[in-house]
């Protein structure tokens, strides 16, 4: 297992928690939740070892768009990049229903 | 049957949250413990194992026809279903709490969605443990109030929670879940090939499948995958109210229908429905 964490500036609030995903073979959990102040913290709990770097790029990406102040928090059990950001698409969503 | 085409909403396709959800009044459902109380395993990391926020169960309280109810929802795809120390404590309090609120006069019903591998095995000796406050606090609560079991996904209901099931007023299957004491992988492995192909689904379905486990009397009901089936079978078993006698209590017809059975040759699935109805108590 192995562990991240990231940080992002942010500029416009989250309107509700959410609570996607499921902790199984190529899923993952995502909880978001509004943060305290005007940054977004994502911490990354992952099975697969190595992907730092992958995982880096697709929160880049993802916090190119999303410019909501959350806390978000992943349980991964190796989903590739595509399903990762369906299910970050998918909390924003739920958030904002 | 719907003259036009209706959308059959699968159960089995729905996560726990959703399962739990379903089988409230819609608008009912309130999570106790919830994700975000982030209540984890603590053994899974140290073995280097990514936890769930909610460690593979959801409770819910709400109504169930109006009445005050807790639904207990397990999620089959964290982890194999398997019971560690906060998933069977959040289950064992559960059905506490619903005891206790009975004894005070607020009559509240449980329904158990199970999806359960057994105990898990990371966490062995304490996940023994909270299966038994499990099975005592359901024996309890039965005394009071039904409580009732749905299986109804593929990953079925082995080990540890196949008895809860036994010891539930009622069970509810569909034709795609399994029952059994021991899984067809554990068998195969500890008593070979002879005696079981664990590959073999056709036939591991027709022995332990919902639909013989129907027709022997292990399960109550028989339901097609189907979200509002499931929830009505669910209301019509409450308002049938407790069973004539509970299944447990008929260990003695189980024992002599067991002992008919001539172990040395290879029994069929039809056979056993026989002489199972034959022995009739």
């Amino acid at each position: 297992m192995e562990t991240m964490n990231f940080e992002y500036p942010a500029s416009t609030e989250v309107p509700k928690r959410a609570c996607v995903g499921v902790v199984a073979s190529g899923d993952l959990e995502v909880l978001l939740q509004p943060s305290k102040d005007s940054k977004s913290r994502v911490t990354i709990q992952t099975s697969v070892l190595g992907f730092k770097d992958t995982w880096k790029s697709v929160m880049d990406w993802f916090f190119g768009q999303y410019t909501d102040a959350a806390d978000i928090v992943i349980h991964d059990a190796g989903a590739t990049p595509g399903t990762v950001v369906l299910r970050l698409q998918q909390a924003v969503e739920e958030s904002r229903s | 049957m719907s003259e036009t085409f209706q959308e059959q909403r699968s159960y089995i396709e729905m996560n726990a949250r959703q399962r739990a959800r379903q089988l409230l009044d819609p608008g009912t459902f309130h999570e106790l413990l919830g994700p975000f109380d982030r209540v984890e395993s603590v053994w899974l990391p140290k073995q280097d194992i990514v936890p769930q926020s909610d460690d593979g169960c959801v409770v819910a309280k709400g109504t169930i026809d109006g009445e005050p109810a807790v639904v207990i929802a397990m999620e089959g795809k964290f982890q194999g279903g398997s019971i560690g120390e906060v998933v069977g404590m959040k289950m064992a309090m559960a059905f506490h709490l619903a005891r206790k609120d009975n004894e005070k006069g607020i009559p509240t019903r449980a329904v158990l969605s199970l999806e359960s591998g057994g105990v898990r095995l990371q966490e062995a000796n304490i996940g023994e443990l909270v299966i038994a406050e499990i099975y005592s606090e359901l024996v309890a609560l039965r005394k009071h109030m039904p409580v009732v079991v749905v299986i109804a996904g593929n990953t079925g209901c082995f080990g540890g929670m196949s008895l809860a099931a036994g010891l539930s007023s009622y069970v509810i299957m569909t034709r795609q879940a399994r029952l059994s004491m021991n899984g067809p992988e554990v068998i195969e492995q500890e008593a070979g090939l002879e005696e079981i192909v664990a590959s073999d689904k056709p036939f591991v379905w027709s022995m332990c499948g919902g639909a013989q486990r129907y027709e022997t009397g292990a399960a109550d009901v028989l339901v097609e995958d189907d979200a509002d089936e499931i929830t009505n079978a669910v209301k019509e078993l409450f308002r049938k109210g407790q069973p004539k006698v509970q299944r447990t209590d008929q260990y003695e017809l189980y024992i002599k229908r067991i002992a008919a059975m001539d172990t040395s040759k290879q029994w069929m699935p039809e056979d056993i429905r026989k002489v199972w109805k034959e022995i009739a108590q």
